[in-house]
């Protein structure tokens, strides 16, 4: 084999179960192509090769005494908000930059069992706030597409080393568009699951009624994998759903003729790019040869899913990064006079500006005498939007549209209009205030060969028809294109 | 519907952040152009809407009142920026 950074996970799973390839070798596959390709896409905040060395001779040796899984020896990369002990875990905050985590989250746990290995930390931007990974206090992240566009966020990081091959597949948190928009921009496939399937304990809080940890990988099947070893019950986080993992991968195949796919027309409308539009509409005809049925939904509050993602989010994030204080861990301000001083100083100092605007943002909405005007009315509007699905899927198994408005954007084009960059997340929030699950499977690229994503939808634990569709959506769909590789 | 600079210093004393002048006149002017934005869903009759604060139908977690193995106090102080004794270092509050 003369690189193994080419290969997919299942086809590196398979390698290594037939014990043609050690997880030795393709680990240090992985760090020579990190090595080599992300100073320029800076994908990753941390490597870790002496941890990914030793986790690789462990999963060699598990491969040796058959006692393997089919992720034993993978090497994963994971997103910065995704807590490892020992390993520093920083959300791309300047206020947790020496915060190495005493605990494992539940899926590093579960990821550990599985044998997989671990390459480094990915960039995102500061505390999952942002859709192009340039609000990172360390460094932006290059789409390897383009490396003068953004890979889009808040886990840039995750989709650029997936597509980049700096790592075999990824995992990534999505709180209104952060796994599947930066999936879109980076021509790979990412999924965000059904709200409360994946355990979020270990995972740094954002917007706690709203985030999911989810994988970022080549292919569908991968994801699949990803998947299986991912989902679960967890006693340790009270939102997380009594269901165990499901068989995804041997769902996967099997026809889809006579799935009813919905088409709303709301994601169609005013602002979506001509080239997104046209690939998006190719793929919805390759759905309807594959012998589903493609049949028009509404979705008619999606209008209003970003304006009621701006009060809700902020809301709970001002709550959960109240903890970052100067006491207990992270960041604390040299100077200050008093207690109040000390705290003041620590989050003026220790928060980069997106974060404080949402907190600003969260901490007003939930003010005394405004709570009832803004996040008692944004909670209302949820109910419309999440019922808008119920509808539906009452006529749909799976809905479909674009990922993301337009393909990635230049670096700094919308960094001083916040507003203007919230809009770019127009069609994935709304899933994820439903907390249904969705995923972006590449659909196509843009006249400057620039990826583009479509978007799947379910009903609530519906991943299996999800995945199975756009597993035939990717073979039907053939190759993406060649590109520049960085 | 605009937020005033003096709405945006009281704020901020409610989110422990200390703004410097020109970040108090820039947050201004964001925060007065996204409330505009969010101002959008007054259009909507939601007299008759229940609230949802969580997409699953959920009721509370249970669990055995039982002891289990948690954080040992030396683990749970390695992150302090200033600690002693077993116990997280404040600047004199009384």
């Amino acid at each position: 084999m003369d690189d193994l950074t080419k290969l997919s996970l299942a086809e590196t799973s398979e390698l290594l179960a037939r014990r043609e390839i050690s997880a030795r070798e393709v680990a240090a596959a992985y760090l020579d192509r990190i090595e080599a390709v992300d100073p320029k896409v800076k994908a990753y905040i941390n490597v870790n090769r002496d941890l990914a060395l030793t986790m690789a001779d462990e999963a060699d040796r598990r491969l040796g005494s058959g006692q393997a899984g089919p992720l034993t020896g993978a090497p994963i990369g994971i997103k910065d908000v995704i807590c490892i002990q020992g390993v520093p875990t920083t959300c791309g905050s300047r206020m947790l930059e020496n915060f190495v985590p005493p605990y494992d989250a539940t899926v590093i746990k579960k990821l550990k069992e599985a044998g997989a290995v671990f390459l480094g930390k990915l960039n995102m931007d500061e505390f999952a706030m942002g859709s192009s990974t340039e609000n990172s206090a360390f460094h932006p992240t290059f789409n390897p597409w383009d490396l003068s566009r953004i890979p889009g966020g808040s886990s840039g990081g995750s989709a650029a080393a997936v597509a980049a091959r700096t790592c075999v597949a990824s995992l990534g948190s999505d709180t209104g568009g952060s796994i599947r928009q930066p999936a879109s921009h980076c021509g790979v496939v990412g999924m965000k699951p059904t709200y409360g399937r994946v355990s979020r304990f270990g995972l740094v809080a954002f917007a706690s009624s709203l985030d999911q940890i989810g994988p970022l990988t080549r292919d569908v099947r991968d994801c699949a994998m990803l998947m299986e070893a991912i989902c679960g019950h967890d006693p340790s986080d009270s939102t997380s759903a009594p269901r165990e993992a499901e068989p995804f991968t041997s769902s996967l195949e099997g026809p889809v003729n006579g799935i009813k796919v919905g088409v709303p027309r709301e994601y169609f409308a005013d602002g979506l790019s001509q080239e997104v539009a046209q690939a998006v509409n190719r793929a919805l005809d390759t759905l309807r040869e594959l012998g589903c049925e493609l049949v028009e939904v509404e979705l008619p509050h999606t209008k209003y899913a970003v304006a009621t993602y701006y009060i809700i989010a902020p809301a709970e994030a001002s709550s959960n990064l109240s903890r970052y204080d100067g006491v207990k861990y992270g960041f604390r301000a040299g100077e200050y006079e008093d207690l109040m001083d000390m705290y003041k100083k620590t989050r003026s100092q220790g928060f980069g500006a997106e974060v404080k605007r949402r907190i600003m943002i969260g901490t007003y909405a939930l003010s005394s005498g405004f709570y009832d005007a803004y996040y008692r009315k944004a909670s209302q509007v949820r109910t419309l939007i999440k019922q808008d699905f119920l509808r539906a899927f009452e006529k749909c198994d799976v809905i479909a549209g674009p990922v993301a408005p337009t393909t990635a954007f230049k670096i700094g084009e919308k960094a001083s209009d916040p507003l203007q960059m919230y809009l770019s997340d127009i069609f994935t929030i709304p899933v994820n205030l439903a907390g249904v699950p969705g995923l972006s499977v590449p659909c196509g690229v843009d006249k400057d060969n620039l990826p583009v994503g479509l978007q799947l939808v379910s009903n609530y634990f519906r991943e299996d028809i999800l995945l199975k569709v756009a597993y035939n959506f990717e073979r039907a769909r053939g190759p993406m294109p060649d590109w520049p590789e960085p | 519907m605009r937020i005033t600079r003096e709405e945006v210093e009281h704020v901020a004393h409610l989110a422990r952040l200390h703004l410097e002048p020109d970040e108090i006149e820039a947050y201004t002017r964001q925060l007065g152009e996204i409330l505009d934005y969010i101002a959008e869903l007054q259009e909507l009759d939601t007299s008759d809407i229940e609230p949802t604060s969580h997409a699953l139908e959920v009721t509370n977690a249970f669990r055995e009142d039982a002891t289990a193995q948690s954080l040992p106090n030396e683990k749970a102080l390695e992150n302090g920026p200033q600690t002693e004794d077993g116990a997280f270092v404040v600047p004199r509050i009384i």
